[in-house]
């Protein structure tokens, strides 16, 4: 198991955004996680890699509990996608990929700077090497980010929505670097409500609701039978299954 | 005959704005230093580091800096043998970190908390992060309110007169009473060098400013 997820609580003031979590995700593997919003999802992902650490639970990659050792080192096989990107602004597209290899890998600067274009040949992106952020579209930068995740070399890229802030006709491109990723083999839990990603890269969705899983199961079987009255409203809402709009 | 005095006593006059650039440069780096550090602990460290950074500013900015050389002076002098000069740097560098702190925590705080998120989330400690992604943005930001500081600071550097530092200012009195000398044209020549002077740094920094800009990060800028 690359990634197992144990019993997670997080709890903020008097709210208990998350009640008992746990998941596990196999080496080549692609999770889905959907539900409503404020569901805890991106608390969730955040409680893995403990940027948000957790009230109680466990997480270990590969075996290792990721507190157990130097956690800046355990988040290197951790792997995050934000849904706005977050690239650093003063940095130029490669540099931003290279700076983690660079500064974190300690790799020297050509070695880095070589690594760094792999990863953007590999999203799409080495026309823009040299752009700053700011000059990029949302879907450039978003595949900017995803190449910046890549150059960890890490075990799981956990992505929180994203495509949720880009125009819909950008979202295309996002989805299609992951999908090729999936397809490499690369270990990914995905919160996102693409649908079209889900049902062709995702080996299981996990239905989220009030802090719970609250079920789980291959794309085919639970966007065409889900359990749960909650999921089918949810499905029915996002335009998938029962009755969708 | 004013003339004349003006440019044999123009040596001393250079002399003076010499001093007065030495006075700068070492303020203006001890305020650095120590304002830099104080806004990354008030930032991000412990809340009794915070509650002493705080501390720091209120006593700093709110003494005048002319009551702070000389306490400086006069009250470290007793224990302490420090020149004039030094206690003139102490002064207004300590005043000056507490104007540049303010100066780099708002720069740190209107950096998007993403960038620090992105950061660890990649594996970097806090403090790698803070140099090497917060800093480099918070740095940028601070140019144009820093230049605010530079010619404040440029201008205080004459107030180390009273304590007898021997800068541009006292070179004047000095060159008034010994010639019985016009003191409006010697003022006059004075206000020109400080102006020259102020107008020359605030150059270089701008400048620097929109050498080190990046697309998109410029305060207010085309984007
Ligand atoms: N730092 C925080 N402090 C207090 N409450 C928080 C914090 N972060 C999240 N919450 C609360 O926790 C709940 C879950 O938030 P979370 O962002 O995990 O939901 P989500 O499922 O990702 O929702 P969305 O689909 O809108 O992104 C929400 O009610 C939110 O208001
Ligand atoms: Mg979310």
């Amino acid at each position: 198991m690359l990634l197992q997820v144990e019993n997670i609580h997080k709890r903020y003031g008097t709210a208990e955004v998350l009640k008992g979590v746990s998941l596990n995700v196999v080496a080549g593997q692609s999770k889905v996680i959907m539900g409503p919003s404020g569901t805890g999802k991106s608390t969730l992902l955040r409680c893995i890699n403990h940027l948000t650490p957790p009230d109680q639970g466990r997480v270990l990659v590969e075996g290792v509990e990721i507190t157990s050792a130097n956690l800046n080192k355990m988040r290197e096989k951790l792997a995050f996608v934000f849904q706005d990107f977050n690239l650093f602004t003063h940095l130029r597209a490669v540099d931003n990929v290279a700076v983690g290899p660079r500064k974190i890998r300690g790799m020297n600067k050509v070695a880095a700077r070589d690594l760094a274009m792999r990863e953007l040949e590999r999203v799409g992106m080495v026309e823009r090497a040299e752009a700053y952020p700011a000059e990029l579209s949302g879907g450039q930068q978003q595949r900017v980010s995803i190449a910046r995740a890549l150059a960890m070399e890490p075990k799981v890229i956990l992505f929180d929505e994203p495509t949720s802030a880009l125009d819909p006709e950008l979202t295309g491109e996002v989805v299609a670097v992951m999908k090729q990723l999936a397809s490499d083999g690369m270990t990914m839990l995905v919160v996102s409500h693409e649908i079209g990603f889900a049902r062709q890269a995702a080996d299981e969705i996990i239905f989220m609701d009030g802090g719970h899983i609250l079920e789980q199961g291959p794309p085919e079987q639970l966007f065409a039978s889900p359990q749960h009255e909650r999921t089918r409203q949810f499905l029915s809402r996002i335009g998938e299954g029962g009755a969708g709009a | 005959m004013i003339v004349e005095i003006l440019i044999t006593q123009m040596p001393y006059l250079l002399h003076g704005v010499w001093v007065a650039l030495q006075l700068l440069v070492c303020l203006l780096a001890l305020g650095f230093v120590l304002g830099l550090s104080l806004a990354i602990l008030e930032v991000y460290g412990h809340w009794t580091l915070r509650w002493f950074g705080v501390l720091f500013e209120r006593i700093f900015r709110g003494i005048p800096a002319i009551v702070l050389l000389l306490l400086f002076y006069y009250g470290v002098a007793d224990f302490v043998d420090i020149s004039a000069f030094t206690a003139a740097v102490l002064a207004l560098g300590l005043r000056s970190a507490a104007y540049q702190s303010q100066i780099f925590r708002g720069s740190i705080l209107s950096i998007s908390q993403g960038q620090m998120l992105a950061a660890r989330a990649m594996g970097m400690s806090k403090p790698m992060a803070i140099r090497e992604i917060i800093l480099p943005q918070a740095l940028r930001l601070s140019i144009g309110p820093w230049t605010n500081e530079f010619s404040s600071e440029m201008k205080a550097t004459s107030l180390a007169y009273v304590i007898g530092v021997v800068e541009l200012t006292r070179q004047a009195r000095y060159i008034i009473s010994s010639t019985q000398g016009n003191i409006l044209a010697v003022f006059a020549v004075v206000a020109a060098l400080y102006f020259i002077f102020n107008w020359l740094g605030n150059w270089g920094l701008y400048r620097l400013e929109r050498k080190l800009a990046v697309p998109g990060f410029e305060q207010g800028g085309q984007g």
